[in-house]
């Protein structure tokens, strides 16, 4: 809802070159990106497409727009959808109140005897100043920067069919006020957890991604990276204790790298510095919110934990 | 962008070999349009600076839409143009072994095998509760035409979404704009309350063979929900494998839509592992958000070949995600019969309505019992 980092200015951040230098970008922000998912990020900046990511949820999805938007130096604007929302809350919104207040004074500070330029009042009531930027016209004005649209799969498919209008000629016409137009188009991500498939049409227009499951090597290296102060040990052993727990398939959530990163944390935090069956069954409920999951793996922590 | 022009200018080369790839897709069953073709040629050329994979990365964020594309698109992808996948490709999220739940092709259980009693000249009365498996072809056609004339009401809930109404709570934002168009002066105060929505409807139809003889009626009643609230319905099939057809429902034409789904299920009258393929269900759709707070109907014999232990936790598992669980068993509405078989006796305890399911009639109730959940 709110720009995250203060506005960067477009010359600050030179453009990025290929997959690779993305990929080693995000890294410096601490997010570590695979081949594809670099070349499919390069290719909506270059290509000036919306990003359309889905995948398990814990993956990082929401974080990509982060670390996007910290390695170009762009605000970042970020609408989080839910059911029944529309343009009102995604767009622009007059200030009613406000305009009301304003009405209120140009009438009780005007002279009796002046005349009341009618047009004058009505365009003053429809002022920049009234006028509430909700996200999307908050990205459009700030442009660049990058739009995260979160969960678009909560939203109910009217709101989709609008958006779809919206990305592709990114701007947007207020008729009391007139078209709102970026310069440069927004870097856009969507985020979609596939509770329900979005239409085609709005597929079609964005470059689609799959994010996975990290591999163990990479998930030791998010964790080195996100927690340096969990030692290269505990990390390692965590990171494969989750990585088990995902291959055994009779999970009803398996962990997430949110949950991997829980877990390092809340062993950290109670000073362990190896993971043995003890202290694994006791922090178990940062890796695993279901108790039937829970129990599961609580019965077969030694095989988990076995090297 | 697609140069038609026949030389051999090394640009319209490469452009052809990977419109020739988009087309290639197409045919073997991945949805690719011309605009989908369109981007893929720009990603790609944009792409050739970057590593070897980039074309594969490419045609995968262009042509894909889902996570159930990619195994069509790798093997695709590897014919045509040969050689090794590009490392990270190979997926590790059970994902598309979940759809393709594949169990083995177990014997067929050739239940159905009933004599289809000729009937002479059913009047339509009769034909409702008849028993749909026993039926002569002419009269079938006749059903069919009643499936299509069958208008489902969709199931409602509350929705978050205010919408104006003469009481309610008060509306201040309407109130307030109201006033703006009169210059400032109050006026009438307005008022608001939530509005209503379909609430989503899962049909989870059995097409194994012991449930063959309904499965056309099942399927067309499933056709019928799903045209009376498109957005709001989806359809799946249960056998060894759970496939997702909500796409062919969505066709106008009942029988269009019967071929297609036709063709999109590989186990019609294969055999039955109920329990693993729920569970499937749940791990991929389910969990995630289709089942919760859904009207979840089941059409199935509940004659499981698995672990009933399994079917119970899994059937107990959608309950508690489900805002109602319907089963519809075509046994039911037979004279003596008794819910004992392991399978259906394993589910009873989590159901909230147990119907027949075997004639028009016993449909036509379904309906009722789904529009007023």
């Amino acid at each position: 809802m709110n720009a995250v980092s203060p506005a960067g200015s477009p010359a600050a951040s030179p453009a990025v070159g290929s997959p690779g230098d993305l990929a080693a970008r995000l890294a410096r922000t601490g997010y570590l990106a695979d081949e594809g998912l670099a070349t499919v990020g390069f290719l909506a900046l270059t290509m000036h497409r919306p990003l359309l990511v889905e995948g398990e949820p814990g993956t990082g999805k929401t974080a990509l727009a982060e670390a996007l938007a910290e390695c170009l130096d762009l605000p970042m604007v970020r609408l989080q959808c839910y059911e029944g929302i529309d343009a009102s809350q995604a767009l622009y919104d007059w200030d009613f109140p406000r305009q009301i207040l304003h009405l209120r004074t140009v009438e009780a500070t005007r002279r009796p005897d002046a005349d009341v330029d009618v047009e004058e009042v009505e365009k003053s009531l429809f002022d920049e100043r009234f006028l509430l930027a909700r996200p999307v016209l908050a990205a459009l004005r700030q442009s660049p920067s990058v739009l995260l649209v979160d969960e678009i799969d909560r939203a109910d498919d009217e709101f989709e069919a609008f958006l779809l209008e919206v990305l592709s000629t990114n701007q947007v016409s207020i008729p009391e006020y007139g078209t709102v137009r970026a310069a440069t188009p927004p870097v856009v991500v969507l985020t979609s957890n596939r509770t329900r498939e979005i239409h085609d049409a709005l597929k079609r227009r964005c470059l689609y991604h799959w994010i996975e499951h990290p591999g163990l090597a990479r998930e030791v290296e998010i964790l080195r990276r996100r927690l340096p102060e969990v030692p290269e040990r505990l990390a390692a052993q965590v990171a494969g204790a989750v990585q088990r727990m995902r291959a055994t398939d009779d999970l009803i959530k398996p962990p997430g790298v949110a949950e991997t990163l829980d877990w390092a944390r809340a062993l950290h935090a109670l000073g362990q510095r190896d993971l043995d069956v003890e202290n694994a069954a006791e922090t178990l409920g940062a890796v695993l919110k279901f108790r039937e999951d829970a129990q599961r793996v609580r019965d077969s922590l030694g095989r988990l934990l076995a090297r | 962008m697609a140069s038609c022009q026949p030389d051999h200018k090394p640009p319209a080369g490469v452009d052809l070999l990977l419109a020739g790839f988009a087309r290639a897709l197409r045919h073997a069953g991945v949805a690719v349009t011309s605009d989908r073709t369109q981007s893929f040629l720009r990603a790609a050329s944009v792409a050739e600076a970057g590593a070897a994979g980039s074309v594969y990365w490419a045609g995968r964020a262009t042509l894909c839409s889902g996570p159930d594309d990619f195994p069509l698109y790798d093997r695709v992808f590897a014919s045509w143009f040969g050689g090794e996948l590009p490392t990270g490709s190979r997926r590790r999220t059970p994902v598309s072994r979940v759809v393709e739940a594949g169990l083995g092709s177990d014997g067929d259980e050739a239940e159905g095998g009933e004599e289809a009693v000729a009937a002479v000249a059913s009047d339509v009365e009769v034909l409702r509760h008849r028993d749909v498996a026993e039926l002569a072809t002419t009269e079938r056609a006749e059903l069919a035409r009643m499936f299509a004339a069958l208008r489902p009401r969709p199931p409602l809930r509350r929705a978050a979404r205010r919408v104006a109404s003469p009481r309610g709570e008060i509306d201040a934002r309407r109130t307030l704009r109201d006033e703006l168009r009169y210059a400032g002066e109050p006026g009438r105060v307005r008022y608001r309350r939530r509005g209503r929505r379909a609430r989503r409807v899962v049909l989870l139809v059995d097409v194994s063979g012991s449930m063959s003889p309904y499965a056309d009626s099942l399927l067309r009643l499933a056709h019928a929900v799903t045209r009376a609230a498109p957005r709001s319905t989806e359809v799946f099939t249960v056998g060894t494998r759970l496939t997702r057809i909500t796409r062919a429902m969505r066709q106008r034409d009942p029988d269009t839509a019967l071929t297609q789904a036709g063709a999109t299920v590989p186990d019609w009258s294969g055999g039955t592992r109920l329990g693993e393929v729920l569970k499937a269900f749940l791990d991929r759709w389910g969990q995630r958000g289709m089942a919760r707070g859904a009207v979840v109907v089941v059409c199935s014999d509940g004659w499981e070949r698995g672990d009933s232990g399994l079917l119970g936790a899994q059937v107990q598992r959608l309950s508690r995600l489900a805002h109602r669980l319907v089963w519809v068993n075509p046994h039911r509405g037979k004279a003596g019969y008794e819910p004992v078989q392991a399978g259906i006796a394993a589910c009873l305890p989590h159901l909230d309505d147990f119907l027949a399911g075997h004639s028009f009639a016993t449909f036509a109730e379904l309906t009722e019992v789904m529009a007023d959940a």
